[in-house]
C-alpha cells in the first residue's frame, strides 16, 4: 500500500530529475555550464517579479491543459485533443468578447462559458463516437486538433475579420488582465486566470473523489464491463467525461483569448498547450494537485528557458528536450520501478 | 522402459509464491500421460517450464535419458516438445496453412511457398485423420477444427511428445470423443502425449497412467487402470471431499422468475436462445446444466440486462423486466454474482470498500444529493468483510490484491446482503479452493432457506447435482429437461446436454 | 481537360510522396503492434537530417548530394526511432505517450542544433534540392505523358515502387507473415519461436528509416530548408493515411495520394473553375474529416490489428 504512493511520488520525482541530468549532459556537450545554465532558467522563472508574473501566466492555461487530460484519463480516455480544444475555446471567448457589449459581471463569465462550451462542443464528437462507435479517441482528437486548427484560422479571417491576420482587441468588460497584477508583477502579463484555474482543480478533485459522477468516471475508466453490470450507463460516462474535459481545455483557450493576448491571431502551427497538458498530465499522475505542482513545473521550464539564451548562450529548445525526456521516463515508470525494488532488494 | 521425458523434482518459484516443489514427471515413449491436479495446483506452469517458456530454480530436464536445458520454447520445439495451450496460438486472419507454416515457412527465391505449405499440410491432415482444410481462415473455422489446427502446427514441426492443456474444456461431447480417437491415432504412430486435467473420467477413459499435483507439490503417479476416480479425487484434494452439501428438502413457494419464449441473439447476432421458458420458485435452487455455448450464458445477461432480447417475456415476481436497464433490474430485486468475476463482478482498481457499493454507492446512505459519504461506505464495507469472511489487510487495499476465493467472497456478500428476492449465481466457484466452494456452497443453501430463489449456472455437474433442487438442461437455446438431482446422474445428464432425448421417465416433465 | 489534369496530377504526387513514405512506415510499426504517433518526429528528424547534411556537403558531392541526404536521413531517423522501440517495446511505455515524447524531442532537437550551428532559427535554403524532370520517351506519349512523365519529381516515382515493395515484403515474405503475427497475437508468434521483440525493434527501425525519408524529401522538394514549422502536421497526416488506407501499403499510398491530391487542390483551387468558389478550408481539413469518417465506419470499416498498442510480456497470458 503504502509502497504504491511511494511509487507514485517517486516516479515523477526521479523522471524530472532525469531529464534535468540529460538536459545538463547536452550542454556540457556543447560547451556549456550547465550551472550557469540552469541558473539563467531559474532567474528566468523566478528572477524578478516580470519574471514570476510570466512564469504564473504560462502556469494558468497548463493547469487546464493538464485538468483536461487527466481528467479524460480517470476515465480511461487519452484525450490528445486538448489542443483542439483550446483554440476553439480560444476563439469562441475572443468572439464573445469582441462582438457584443455587456457589463463585465455578464460579459466575463459569459465568454469564459462559451469557451468552455466550445471546448466541451469539439471533445462530444470524439467522445460520441467511442462511446456509441468503439472508435479510439485518440486518432479522433488528432484529427480534430487538425480540423480545429484550419477552422479557426478561416473563421478569423473570413468571419470575425475581412482576411486580417487577427482579431480586434476584446472589450474590456470580457478581460481578465488587473492593472493591480500587472502592476505588481513590473507589467508582465499575469491576470486572474491562474485564480481560475486552480478553482478549476478543486473541482476536478472535488468530482473525482467526493461525488457518484466521479466515482462511475472511475468505475469507467477501470473496468467498462463491470460499470454496466453495476447498471452504470458507460456511454453518457464517457461522453460526460470527454465533454468535461473538453471544457477544461476551453476554459484554458480563454485564458489566452480573455487574459494573456486579449484577441486571436491566425495560428501558423499549434499552440502546445494542449500536448504540454499531456505531459503536466502524466507527471501529475491524473490527478488535481499533481497538476497544479506539474504546471507549474513546466511553467517554470518554458519561462525560464526565454531567459537562457540571452544569460548563458543556451538556445531555449533545450527544455523541450528536457520534457520530453521527462515524458519517457514517466511513461517508462516500469523502468524506474524496477530499479526502486533493485535498490530495495540490495537493503534486504 | 525408457522415458521420453523426465522432469526431476523440479522447483520453480515466483516472487512469494512456490509454484512447484521437487515434482517429478516421467513420461513413457507411446503412452497417454494424464498431470491431475486443482485448477492453481501447478499444472501449467510446470508445462511452461517443460516448453521452456519458465527456468525452474532446482531439478533436471532429461530428454529420452539426455539432460537438457530448455531456455524457450524453440529449444523445446526442436527437442520434440509441442504444446497445445489452452488458449489456442491461432492468428484470426491467417489461414490455417499460413498459422501451421509460421516461423518456419518454406519459400522459394526468398517467397513464401504457399501452395507447397498448403499439400504439406493437406498430406500431414489426412494422414492423422484431421480433416482440416489448409485454405481455411482461422476466424471462420470452429473451435474444434482450430484444435486440430493446433495439433497439426505440432505435427508439421515434427514434435514427438505433444503437451495438452485441458483440451476438452472447449469442445462438445462429440468433439471430445473424436480428439480422443486422434490422440488413439497419434500414439498408435508412436507419439506420447501429456494431457493436463482436472477432470477425471476422462483421465480413466483415456489415459496409461497419472501423475498428481496438489498446491504445487507432486503427489505420485499412478497406472490408471488399477485406480479408481475416487482414489484419484482424494489424491488430487488431499482428503476424500464429500460430495454431498448439507442441506434439507427443499419447499419451492410462488415463481419468482418466470421466463417465457425468450429469444437472445449473440454478440454476432446469430440467435442463441431460442424460444426458452424457465421457472424458478422462492425457496428453490434451479441449476442450468449445459455444456458452454449453449445459450446459457445470454440467457444470464438477458435477465440482467445487459442483454437486448428479441422476443418473449421475462417477469421478476409480477413485474416485467423484459429489456429493462440493468439498473432497474437491480432495484426490482435481482443480485447477480457474474461469470467472470474479474471482469465484470469487480472494479479490481478500487479498493475493497468501494467495491462493496458497486450497486448502491448512489442509494441512501452511501450518498446523499450525489455526494458520497465515505464514512457510511467504509462502515458497511467493514461488516461485509466480517461477515462473509473476506481476508484483506484493510477494507482500504486494492481488490486486486486480494486471492481469487477473497474476491468472490466480496461479491457474494454485496449481492447477497442486498436481500434479492432472485439470486443468480454464474459459475460461482470457478478456480477456487475447496474451502472457498464449500463457503460459496453453504451461503447458496443458506440463501435458498430464507426464502430466496436461487439460479445456478455451472459447468461441473457435480456443483450442479450436489447444490441444486431442480436441475434443468440447456441445450441449443432451449429447456430440454427438468428433473430432481436424486433421480439423475452425471451419465444421464451428460447425455441430455449432447442433445439426446430423454428415455428414463421420472422427471417434473 | 488535359491541361487540367496536368495541373493537377505532378502537384498532387509532389505533395503525396513524403506522405506515401511516412504512411508505409507506419504501416509497418503498427502492423507489428506498435502505435507510432511519432511519426511527425521522425519526419522532423528526417527533415533536419536531410537538410543540414545537404548544406554541409553540397560543394563536396556535387549532383549526387539530395539523394546521399535522403539516405543519412533515413538512417539517423531509423536509429532515432530507437527510442521508440525501447521505450514500447521493451519499457513497456504506453505507445502514444511514447510518441508524444519522440515528436517533443524531435523537434526540440533539431531546433536546438539548428541554433547552436546556424545561430539562428531557420537553417539557409539548399544549394542542391531535388529537381523535377520529364522522363525520356515516356513523356512524349500523348495526354499520358504530359500527365504522369512530365515536370514530375523522380521521388514520387520512388515512393510509388516502395509501396509495391513493402506490399511484397508485408505479403508474400516470411517477413511480413512473422511481422503482422506479432501485431495480431504475439504469443502466438511466440509459441512459434518467433521473437517478438526482436520483430517490434526491426518494425519500428523501419518506420523510422521511412520518416526519415518521407521528411527529407519534403525537406528537399518542398520545404529547401529547416526551421520549427518546417515539418506541421504531415506526420500526422500520414498517420491519418495509415489508418484510411486500413494499414494496408498500398491502401495508406492511395490514401496518401488523395490527400496529397488534396493538399494540391488547396493551393490550386483557385485556377480551377469548379473549385473555385470551394472554400480553402474545406480542402485543408478534407483529410481529417474522411479519416475520422472512415474509422467511424461510414465509408468502409477500418479495423486495426488486434494486438496494437498492447505490450508483450513474456510468459503471461
Amino acid at each position: 500500500m503504502t509502497s504504491n504512493r511511494l511509487f507514485n511520488i517517486l516516479v515523477p520525482l526521479i523522471s524530472v530529475f532525469i531529464g534535468l541530468l540529460a538536459g545538463a549532459i547536452i550542454m556540457l556537450i556543447y560547451g556549456y555550464n550547465p550551472i550557469s545554465g540552469y541558473a539563467a532558467l531559474w532567474k528566468g522563472a523566478f528572477g524578478d517579479l516580470y519574471f514570476f508574473g510570466e512564469t504564473m501566466r504560462q502556469v494558468t492555461p497548463y493547469i487546464l491543459t493538464g485538468l483536461a487530460v487527466a481528467f479524460a484519463f480517470r476515465a480511461g480516455l487519452f484525450n490528445i485533443g486538448a489542443e483542439g480544444q483550446v483554440i476553439a475555446g480560444w476563439l469562441a471567448a475572443v468572439w464573445i468578447g469582441t462582438s457584443i457589449e455587456a457589463p463585465m459581471y455578464i460579459h466575463l463569465p459569459l465568454a469564459m462559458l462559451v469557451a468552455a462550451l466550445a471546448g466541451a462542443a469539439i471533445a462530444f464528437i470524439p467522445g460520441l463516437l467511442k462511446a456509441k462507435l468503439g472508435v479510439h479517441e485518440v486518432i479522433v482528437t488528432i484529427m480534430f486538433n487538425y480540423i480545429a486548427l484550419y477552422s479557426a484560422n478561416s473563421i478569423i479571417r473570413n468571419v470575425l475579420t475581412e482576411q486580417a491576420d487577427k482579431t480586434e482587441k476584446i472589450a474590456a468588460t470580457a478581460s481578465l488582465s488587473s492593472e493591480w497584477l500587472a502592476t505588481f508583477t513590473s507589467f508582465s502579463r499575469m491576470h486572474y486566470g491562474i485564480l481560475i484555474a486552480l478553482f478549476a482543480a478543486f473541482i476536478m478533485w472535488f468530482i473525482i473523489d467526493k461525488t457518484t459522477i466521479g466515482y462511475e468516471i472511475r468505475s469507467v475508466g477501470f473496468n467498462k464491463h463491470a460499470s454496466q453490470y453495476a447498471g452504470m450507463n458507460v456511454s453518457k460516462n464517457i461522453i460526460l467525461a470527454m465533454v468535461i474535459s473538453g471544457a477544461f481545455a476551453g476554459l484554458a483557450g480563454s485564458m489566452e483569448g480573455l487574459g494573456t493576448f486579449g484577441n486571436m491571431s491566425i495560428q501558423a502551427g499549434f499552440t502546445n498547450l494542449g500536448f504540454d497538458g499531456i505531459a503536466v498530465a502524466l507527471l501529475g499522475a491524473n490527478t488535481a494537485i499533481g497538476v497544479i505542482l506539474a504546471a507549474i513545473l513546466f511553467g517554470v521550464l518554458k519561462v525560464g528557458a526565454l531567459n537562457m539564451p540571452t544569460e548563458a548562450g543556451v538556445p531555449s529548445e533545450l527544455v523541450d528536450v528536457i520534457i520530453a525526456f521527462i515524458i519517457f521516463f514517466v511513461a517508462s515508470s516500469y523502468m524506474i520501478r524496477w530499479i526502486i525494488l533493485r535498490f530495495k532488494k540490495g537493503d534486504n | 522402459m525408457e522415458y521420453v521425458i523426465e522432469m526431476l523434482n523440479i522447483r520453480k518459484e515466483f516472487p512469494g509464491v512456490v509454484a512447484n516443489d521437487n515434482i517429478t514427471l516421467q513420461v513413457k515413449k507411446g503412452e497417454i500421460h494424464a498431470l491431475l491436479g486443482e485448477n492453481g495446483a501447478g499444472k501449467s506452469t510446470l508445462m511452461n517450464v517443460l516448453f521452456g517458456l519458465y527456468q525452474p530454480e532446482k531439478g533436471e530436464i532429461r530428454i529420452k535419458g539426455e539432460k537438457v536445458d530448455i531456455t524457450n520454447p524453440n529449444i523445446a520445439n526442436d527437442l520434440g516438445i509441442g504444446m497445445v495451450h489452452q488458449h489456442f496460438m491461432l492468428v484470426e486472419p491467417f489461414t490455417v496453412a499460413q498459422n501451421i507454416i509460421l516461423g518456419s515457412e518454406p519459400t522459394k527465391y526468398g517467397k513464401i511457398n504457399l501452395r507447397k505449405a498448403e499439400k504439406e499440410v493437406q498430406e500431414l491432415s489426412d494422414k492423422y485423420g484431421l480433416r482440416v482444410d489448409p485454405r481455411a481462415k482461422i476466424r471462420d473455422i470452429s473451435v474444434g477444427m482450430q484444435q486440430r489446427v493446433e495439433i497439426l502446427k505440432m505435427l508439421y514441426r515434427g514434435a514427438d511428445v505433444l503437451i495438452l492443456d485441458e483440451p476438452t474444456a472447449v469442445l462438445t461431447p462429440q468433439e471430445i470423443n473424436e480428439l480422443f480417437e486422434i490422440i488413439q491415432s497419434l500414439v498408435d504412430e508412436g507419439k506420447s502425449i501429456i494431457l493436463i486435467t482436472h477432470k477425471l473420467k476422462e483421465i480413466m477413459k483415456a489415459c496409461d497412467r497419472c501423475t498428481v499435483i496438489r498446491k504445487g507439490v507432486g503427489i505420485g503417479t499412478v497406472n490408471v487402470e488399477e485406480t479408481t476416480v475416487d482414489e484419484l479425487a482424494s489424491l488430487m484434494v488431499g482428503r476424500s471431499i464429500s460430495f454431498k452439501t448439507e442441506k434439507d428438502e427443499a419447499t419451492p413457494g410462488k415463481v419468482v422468475l418466470k421466463v417465457d419464449d425468450l429469444h437472445v441473439n449473440d454478440s454476432r447476432n446469430v440467435p442463441i436462445v431460442k424460444g426458452l421458458d424457465l421457472e424458478v420458485r422462492e425457496n428453490e435452487i434451479v441449476g442450468i446444466a449445459g455444456i458452454d455455448g449453449n445459450g446459457q450464458t445470454e440467457l444470464i445477461e438477458a435477465i440482467a440486462g445487459l442483454k437486448k432480447t428479441e422476443s418473449g417475456s421475462i417477469l421478476l415476481g409480477d413485474t416485467p423486466i423484459t429489456n429493462l436497464k440493468p439498473r432497474e433490474i437491480t432495484e426490482k430485486g435481482l443480485a447477480h454474482i457474474p461469470q467472470d468475476r474479474q471482469k465484470f463482478g469487480l472494479i479490481l482498481d478500487f479498493p475493497v470498500s468501494e467495491n462493496t457499493v458497486l450497486q448502491t454507492y448512489y442509494q441512501h446512505p452511501y450518498s446523499k444529493k450525489k455526494m458520497l459519504q465515505y464514512e457510511n461506505i467504509n462502515e458497511y464495507a467493514k461488516r461485509i468483510v466480517e461477515e462473509y469472511d473476506v481476508r484483506t489487510p484493510s477494507i482500504h487495499t486494492k481488490t486486486s490484491a486480494l486471492s481469487g476465493g477473497n474476491q468472490q467472497k466480496v461479491i457474494i456478500g454485496r449481492e447477497v446482503d442486498r436481500s434479492p428476492d432472485l439470486l443468480i449465481a454464474a459459475q460461482p466457484t470457478r478456480g477456487l479452493d475447496v474451502g472457498a466452494i464449500e463457503f460459496i456452497h453453504r451461503k447458496l443453501v443458506e440463501e435458498r432457506d430464507k426464502g430466496r430463489a436461487v439460479l445456478l449456472l455451472s459447468f461441473e455437474l457435480d456443483e450442479i447435482l450436489n447444490v441444486s433442487d431442480r436441475i434443468v438442461v440447456i441445450f441449443d437455446g432451449k429447456i430440454v429437461a427438468d428433473v430432481r438431482p436424486e433421480e439423475t446422474n452425471e451419465q444421464e445428464l451428460g447425455l441430455l446436454m449432447a442433445g439426446s432425448e430423454r428415455k428414463k421417465v421420472g422427471g417434473t416433465e | 481537360m488535359v491541361d487540367l489534369l496536368q495541373s493537377i496530377i505532378p502537384p498532387a504526387l509532389f505533395f503525396s510522396a513524403p506522405l506515401i513514405f511516412t504512411a508505409l512506415g507506419g504501416v509497418f510499426s503498427e502492423r507489428s503492434g506498435v502505435v507510432n504517433i511519432g511519426l511527425e518526429g521522425l519526419m522532423v528528424m528526417g527533415a533536419f537530417v536531410g537538410i543540414v547534411f545537404n548544406l554541409t556537403f553540397a560543394d563536396v558531392l556535387g549532383s549526387w548530394t539530395p539523394w546521399i541526404s535522403i539516405i543519412v536521413a533515413m538512417l539517423v531517423s531509423g536509429v532515432f526511432a530507437i527510442i521508440h522501440a525501447v521505450a514500447t517495446v521493451t519499457l513497456r511505455a504506453d505507445h502514444v505517450v511514447s510518441g508524444i515524447a519522440i515528436n517533443f524531442l524531435a523537434l526540440g532537437l533539431g531546433v536546438f542544433l539548428t541554433k547552436e550551428w546556424y545561430q539562428k532559427g531557420q537553417t539557409d535554403m539548399v544549394s542542391r534540392p531535388f529537381y523535377t524532370t520529364n522522363i525520356p520517351f515516356l513523356s512524349d506519349i500523348p495526354i499520358i505523358g504530359p500527365i504522369f512523365f512530365k515536370g514530375i519529381y523522380l521521388t514520387s516515382y520512388l515512393a510509388i515502387i516502395l509501396a509495391v515493395v513493402a506490399w511484397y515484403v508485408l505479403y508474400k515474405t516470411p517477413f511480413g507473415l512473422r511481422l503482422r503475427a506479432v501485431g495480431e497475437h504475439p504469443m502466438a508468434a511466440d509459441t512459434n519461436g518467433i521473437n517478438v521483440y526482436r520483430m517490434r525493434y526491426i518494425a519500428v527501425i523501419i518506420s523510422g528509416l521511412m520518416g526519415g525519408l518521407g521528411g527529407s524529401v519534403f525537406a528537399l522538394t518542398i520545404a529547401l530548408n529547416f526551421s520549427q514549422s518546417t515539418i506541421v502536421g504531415q506526420g500526422f497526416m500520414s498517420l491519418a493515411a495509415v489508418i484510411f488506407g486500413k494499414w494496408h501499403p498500398l491502401g495508406a499510398m492511395g490514401a496518401a495520394l488523395f490527400f496529397g491530391f488534396a493538399q494540391s487542390l488547396s493551393v490550386i483551387s483557385s485556377g480551377i473553375p469548379l473549385l473555385a468558389n470551394v472554400p480553402q478550408v474545406f480542402l485543408l481539413i478534407a483529410p481529417y474529416v474522411l479519416t475520422i469518417l472512415a474509422l467511424a465506419g461510414f465509408i468502409g470499416r477500418a479495423e486495426a490489428p488486434r494486438a496494437l498498442g498492447d505490450p508483450y510480456i513474456k510468459g503471461t497470458r
